[in-house]
């Protein structure tokens, strides 16, 4: 194609709008290249978006109707063994006032749909159904451009972003991120399930508009390492369970089985019952943490979102981090262009613009969360099951003394581990998230 | 040649359901997209002009959104496209739809004359397959349905094979004509980059009544004789019965039989007749 671009952007997900509204908003030529049939076709999440980071890049995102389906007041914690689970949860009326929408759901497919239509009415073209196949490189490896799957679908760009995703058959054609390896990665599926509004205001306690996430880890993984989410949307419900793939693969274990069984769970059977299936979706995600992160930047690219890897595993933030390191991307491609210098050099910015954000600092802080949780297969099988013999034991009222009772769970959690143990669980569960 | 092709935005039809209490379609979340029929037509009108040059314009009646359909007809190679749009139009049925949609060709052709009109054979979510005949009919255009091949236009005049019941036809007709497309006129192209934005670029030209100078009261429900008195979904067939011959082969064949004889009793004669055929 003879037209060229100032920027092109791969991906219309939320790494790839956001750094076209910035760009769009600075004037600057952009393309976006979707491969779905439209923005959000193909993304899936588990839909918890946070209302500070989508400000940062559309200050009146409530005004232009972005399409929330409910404002999260209540964020609860499960700990699950097979029949019973501890729960524990923050709810705070500031969420309501305030702080509203400081968290909120959204569809990935509604959402990414209207937030690539504001970054065309700032002005970026967004081309839909067409799929990046090869970036363009001059003589001396310097990116300029990609190659579309479409006739004449070549794409010059002074420089080229790349945001298309975790699962990126572009990164095994050109080598700009290595193939993540089965244990970086985790496989969650994730279900849909309609219910009547107001149900799922009772079944939660929340009144119209408001909602509730859950984040459960247990046994329903089946002693993986990995963890299952229960989030309000307007009429459904997203259940999603998710473990790592080289344990699924290990242990010949299907996903799919598992979303079956933690559906049929006591704490989780009545949220969901008389609802009807609606979707039903699989996704990678990336929980190799900072060491599985690649060169962030090289001539004439950048690299933002789930495809450079930026994931956080233990808050389960993955959108923030996109859109974050979009706008970032955005901005250093901005004074790049300005600069005249869109080598590797000219974009080293983008590197320290994201070693000063939260983006990085989270992603070093939690840098030994993922091998952790890895290592430790006993907080999916013996823990939750010790814990909830002890809960079990001192709720059942039977005329054993309370005394009596400490020494029996005393005496099982001593069988099955040690005080020890237990002790270098915590310390190393500490350390790799401190 | 200038060539006007009508498309219709419908719902995707293998998504739509219907909702068995209020028996109305239940439209909600379901992806509209352009009537495949009507990107037949395009792709055919884009094929003629690539074969004896001209410009395509495609026109729809629809809401603000239905331009999305029209942007796919852009992106696979027409020149030009007006929505036609206006609260006036809504409630239409085929015959007030024929009028606004020729109306609007009746002003297409002041500017640029016409000299031929290809639709789909139908839309799939009607199924009526009227509006292209009427449009003929109010523009007083030769009408060729059910094309299946354009085989060549000369002297004025267009040759095209039309599907009938049972076979085929090859028929000559004098341009100015409106032709509806069957799937097999033409096969739709991917398009190209460069055109796929210019399409997504492109700004729709919007119509309303005023705009081609159309009657009032033959535009939308008004101009509506056609009243839909009911819509259910066919009740849903039982399955039929079986015969486990695992076990006791004998038994289920002679179980069969019986079943055939007693509830089947016309289809079993159809059976006998046939083989009495084909012993001869």
């Amino acid at each position: 194609m003879k037209e060229t671009f100032d920027v092109a952007i791969i991906g219309a997900g939320p790494a790839g709008i956001s750094a076209a509204c910035t760009l769009a908003d600075a004037g600057i030529k952009t393309i976006v290249i979707e491969r779905g049939e439209y923005p959000g076709a193909k993304n899936v999440s588990g839909g918890v978006l946070y209302g500070h980071n989508l400000a940062e890049i559309l200050p009146d995102y409530t005004e232009r109707k972005c399409p929330i389906e409910r404002n999260i007041v209540e964020m609860r914690i499960w700990y699950l063994s097979k029949e019973a689970g501890y729960s524990i949860g923050y709810r705070d009326s500031i969420f309501t006032g305030d702080r509203k929408y400081n968290a909120f759901t959204v569809g990935r497919a509604k959402f990414d749909r209207w937030f690539a239509e504001q970054a065309h009415k700032k002005g970026a073209l967004v081309v839909p159904s067409t799929t990046v196949a090869d970036l363009l490189r001059d003589g001396n490896g310097t990116v300029t451009g990609v190659v579309t799957s479409r006739v004449d679908g070549e794409v010059r760009a002074r420089v080229t972003l790349l945001a298309n995703g975790i699962n990126s058959p572009l990164a095994a054609v050109t080598g700009y991120r290595a193939e993540p390896k089965p244990e970086q990665i985790a496989l969650a599926v994730k279900e849909t399930i309609e219910l009547p509004a107001e149900v799922i205001e009772q079944r939660f306690g929340v009144s119209a508009g408001n909602g509730v996430t859950t984040e459960i880890l247990g046994e329903m993984t089946g002693g993986m390492s990995g963890v299952a989410v229960i989030y309000t949307n307007r009429d459904t419900l997203s259940l999603s369970i998710g473990a790592n793939l080289a344990e699924l693969a290990k242990n010949k274990l299907k996903p799919y089985d598992m979303i079956e069984s933690f559906k049929q769970h006591p704490m989780v059977a009545p949220l969901i019952a008389d609802g009807q299936p609606r979707e039903y979706i699989a996704h990678w995600l990336a929980e190799g943490g900072y060491d599985a992160m690649p060169k962030l930047y090289g001539d004439g690219y950048l690299i933002a979102g789930d495809s450079a890897m930026l994931f956080n595993a233990l808050h389960r933030e993955g959108n923030n981090l996109a859109m974050a390191s979009g706008k970032m991307a955005a901005e250093t491609i901005i004074e790049a262009l300005n600069k005249n210098d869109c080598s590797r050099r000219g974009l080293s910015a983008y590197g320290e613009r994201m070693a000063e954000s939260f983006v990085i600092k989270d992603m070093k802080k939690y840098r030994r969360f993922g091998s952790f949780l890895y290592q430790h297969n006993e907080l999916y099988t013996q823990l939750p099951r010790l814990a909830s013999f002890a809960a079990r034991e001192m709720l059942t009222v039977n005329g054993v003394s309370k005394k009596q009772k400490q020494k029996l769970i005393m005496k099982e959690i001593r069988s099955k581990t040690s005080l020890f143990k237990l002790l270098r669980l915590l310390w190393r569960g500490w350390r790799s998230v401190k | 040649m200038h060539i006007v092709c009508c498309v219709k935005q419908v719902p995707d039809t293998t998504q739509v359901k219907i909702d068995p209490e209020t028996n109305t379609l239940i439209r909600a979340g379901v992806e509209s997209i352009c009537n495949p029929y009507d990107l037949v037509a395009v792709e055919a009108a884009v094929q003629l002009v690539e074969r004896y040059t001209g410009r395509v314009t495609v026109i729809s009646m629809g809401p603000p959104q239905a331009e999305s359909a029209l942007r796919e007809c852009l992106s696979i190679g027409a020149n030009e496209a007006i929505l036609l749009s206006d609260r006036a139009f809504a409630g239409a049925d085929t015959l007030a739809t024929s009028y606004t949609l020729s109306q609007a060709i009746t002003k297409i052709n002041a500017a640029e004359p016409v000299d031929l009109i290809i639709c789909g054979k139908q839309a799939i979510d009607g199924d009526t397959a009227q509006t292209g005949p009427g449009i003929a009919t109010w523009m007083g255009y030769t009408q060729l349905t059910y094309v299946s091949e354009i085989i060549g236009i000369e002297n004025g005049n267009i040759t095209v094979r039309r599907e009938i019941e049972g076979g085929c036809e090859v028929i000559q007709g004098r341009l100015p004509a409106m032709l509806t497309a069957e799937l097999e006129l033409a096969s739709i192209r991917y398009a190209t980059l460069p055109e796929l934005i210019r399409a997504l670029r492109y700004e729709v030209k919007v119509w309303g009544a005023k705009d081609i100078n159309a009657a009032p009261e033959k535009l939308g429900l008004k101009g509506s004789p056609t009243s839909v008195r009911e819509i259910f979904a066919p009740p849903v067939r039982g399955g039929g019965i079986s015969f486990d011959a695992k076990e006791k082969k004998e038994q289920a064949v002679e179980d069969f039989l019986g079943a055939l004889f007693t509830k089947e009793k016309t289809l079993m004669e159809e059976i006998l007749i046939k083989a009495s055929y084909a012993q001869e």
